[in-house]
């Protein structure tokens, strides 16, 4: 009887009261609070600049950073330089991302490979990569390879740790089962192991992408003649604080873009996890 | 009872058609086998699991296997699907004029061991091995959800299911290469008694429909004897009872006839303590 009393509890009309439906005012506060703390420091920001309490040559004031990117934009340097950053981001994760992936699969699945090259690759792992940035200007100069090397090897030990991870991680049981009804090699690589490891797989990639974008801010203040971070270093020589200030809001939304295009992509591709089910 | 029996009778066109879509892709491979074991023994280091088993199935029987943790129960059924081969002995499959064949076997797990990441006619399909073309196995993969009643779910994902409808897409999966002898390993240990009860008469019903040989692990008397036409009872690696169950099927809970056979194989396993 108790059982009938708690569903009669729990009918539509006395639920819509305990919770009603999200207003309009809901939805905006929900979408809008992220945004408050940002938008209330840039305001006042701006108010102590405009007030003279912030020496435009401490910190340039939000209208000055926007009138900084203004500029670059019409001159075509904003343009330009974040293309050739964006491009070189992306062959270092190519380059390094196939590589991590590649001993990450060969290891989790060879146990030959595995002896062969984990301990090599776990020193490698423990050296700073950006405190060979001395000897990678000795090697190849502050041309394209210094930054392709760096950022290479800062997205390689991620990926090749959590791809390695992941395929060690996947269910025995679904392996044997996969044995059972005839998968092996490829096939049993395709439907069963790679699937079982693209959630940590996932992992490595972004926390490779936090990786991606610091090696390239550090290389190319260091060594480079174009990108964002020589144009925040050529301003830094001539004052020019707003663009100094303007290339680390690109840097912050660059980043963050990457962060959503790879948030997007693991939501489409593990729609199956109940994790992803929305 | 009654309503169950209604709800669950072969309907005519649900298998029919099925075995002849099967017929045109592979035609030949769903006949039941029998099994002929041989002074099995199979030895783990220092453990002997298996001591010289003989046994004989008949092709079609229904044998369920019981007995205590660690009699040997599991790495017998190994040997059964090709798991594992025995440390020495003999294991033979013949069809039914004798002629000794690859036994078309397929296993139901304990767990129903789905691939979080297909969708459940996928999981279906992977039952047919990777030699059918993908329409031909999408088709075929329908049709054996429908016969385990779970048709409207074949594009769900498998954690959108109650575990019951999971164990029932992995019986799915393995009928539908129509494999001629399928072995459950304690495939419904994890259900509740009520979804027990309806899965043993679904295992009961596609068994009786489709006529393959089928081979039950369980420590459950009760289920034993409610689907098998004969028990064995395993103890220290040896066969220690070995019991016919004459009773019609379908066969219900709580049948006296039954209750008997019960009774003799708890005092068997019991007994052996």
């Amino acid at each position: 009887m108790t059982a009938y009393d708690v569903a009669s509890d729990r009918s539509p009309q006395r639920r819509s009261w305990v919770l009603p439906a999200p207003s309009a005012r809901r939805i905006l506060l929900k979408e809008f609070l992220p945004y408050a703390v940002p938008i209330l420091v840039v305001l006042i920001w701006q108010i102590l600049s405009s007030a003279g309490w912030i020496s435009t040559r401490v910190m340039p004031a939000p209208t000055d950073v926007a009138g900084a990117f203004v500029d670059q934009l019409l001159s075509g340097a904003l343009v330009h330089n974040v293309a050739v950053s964006g491009a070189r981001a992306l062959a270092g994760l190519i380059v390094g991302g196939t590589i991590g992936l590649a001993l990450g699969i060969a290891n989790g699945i060879s146990k030959l490979s595995e002896q062969l090259t984990d301990t090599s690759l776990q020193m490698l792992r423990t050296i700073p990569h950006l405190a060979m940035i001395p000897l990678v200007i000795l090697w190849f100069g502050i041309g394209e390879e210094s930054k392709l090397f760096l950022t290479s090897l800062g997205v390689l030990f991620p990926i090749y740790l959590n791809t390695f991870h992941g395929v060690r991680n996947v269910d025995r049981e679904l392996i044997e089962m996969g044995r059972i009804y005839g998968m092996n090699g490829w096939t049993l690589f395709r439907k069963v192991i790679l699937p079982g490891a693209l959630p940590s797989i996932f992992v490595g990639l972004r926390y490779a992408l936090g990786i991606m974008w610091l090696t390239l801010i550090v290389s190319e203040s260091i060594a480079a003649s174009s990108g964002i971070g020589h144009m925040a270093n050529q301003a830094r020589e001539f004052m020019m604080t707003d663009v100094v200030v303007l290339s680390l809001l690109i840097y912050a939304a660059l980043g963050k873009l990457a962060d959503v295009i790879a948030k997007t992509m693991e939501r489409h591709a593990l729609s199956w996890n109940p994790v992803y089910q929305r | 009872m009654s309503g169950y029996v209604s709800r669950y009778a072969p309907r005519p066109g649900t298998i029919e058609p099925l075995g002849g879509q099967r017929q045109t892709v592979s035609a030949g491979a769903t006949e039941a086998v029998s099994i002929e074991l041989r002074r099995i023994d199979q030895t783990f280091g220092p453990n002997r699991v298996l001591r010289g088993i003989d046994l004989d199935v008949p092709a079609g029987q229904f044998l369920a296997i019981v007995g205590k943790s660690g009699c040997g129960k599991s790495t017998l059924l190994r040997l059964l699907v090709g798991l594992d081969r025995p440390t020495s002995g003999s294991l033979r499959f013949a069809d039914r004029s004798g002629d000794t064949v690859e036994a078309n076997a397929r296993i139901v797990f304990q767990e129903p061991r789905l691939l979080p990441w297909a969708r459940v006619v996928d999981n279906v399909a992977v039952g047919l091995g990777q030699d059918v073309d993908e329409n031909t196995a999408h088709v075929k993969a329908l049709m054996v959800l429908d016969e385990v009643q779970l048709l409207d779910k074949a594009d769900q994902w498998p954690a959108r299911l109650s575990g019951g409808q999971r164990q029932r897409v992995a019986l799915a999966r393995a009928l539908v290469s129509r494999p001629g002898l399928l072995v459950f390993d304690e495939p419904l240990g994890a259900l509740d008694a009520l979804k027990r009860i309806t899965m043993q008469q679904l295992v009961s019903r596609v068994w009786r429909e489709l006529g393959f040989t089928a081979i039950l692990v369980t420590h459950d008397v009760s289920e034993a004897v409610h689907l098998a036409d004969r028990v064995i009872v395993l103890d220290g690696g040896k066969v220690a009872l070995d019991l016919d169950i004459a009773a019609e099927h379908p066969r219900h809970h709580g049948d006296p006839d039954l209750a008997v056979f019960e009774r003799r194989l708890l005092n068997a396993i019991l007994g052996a303590d």
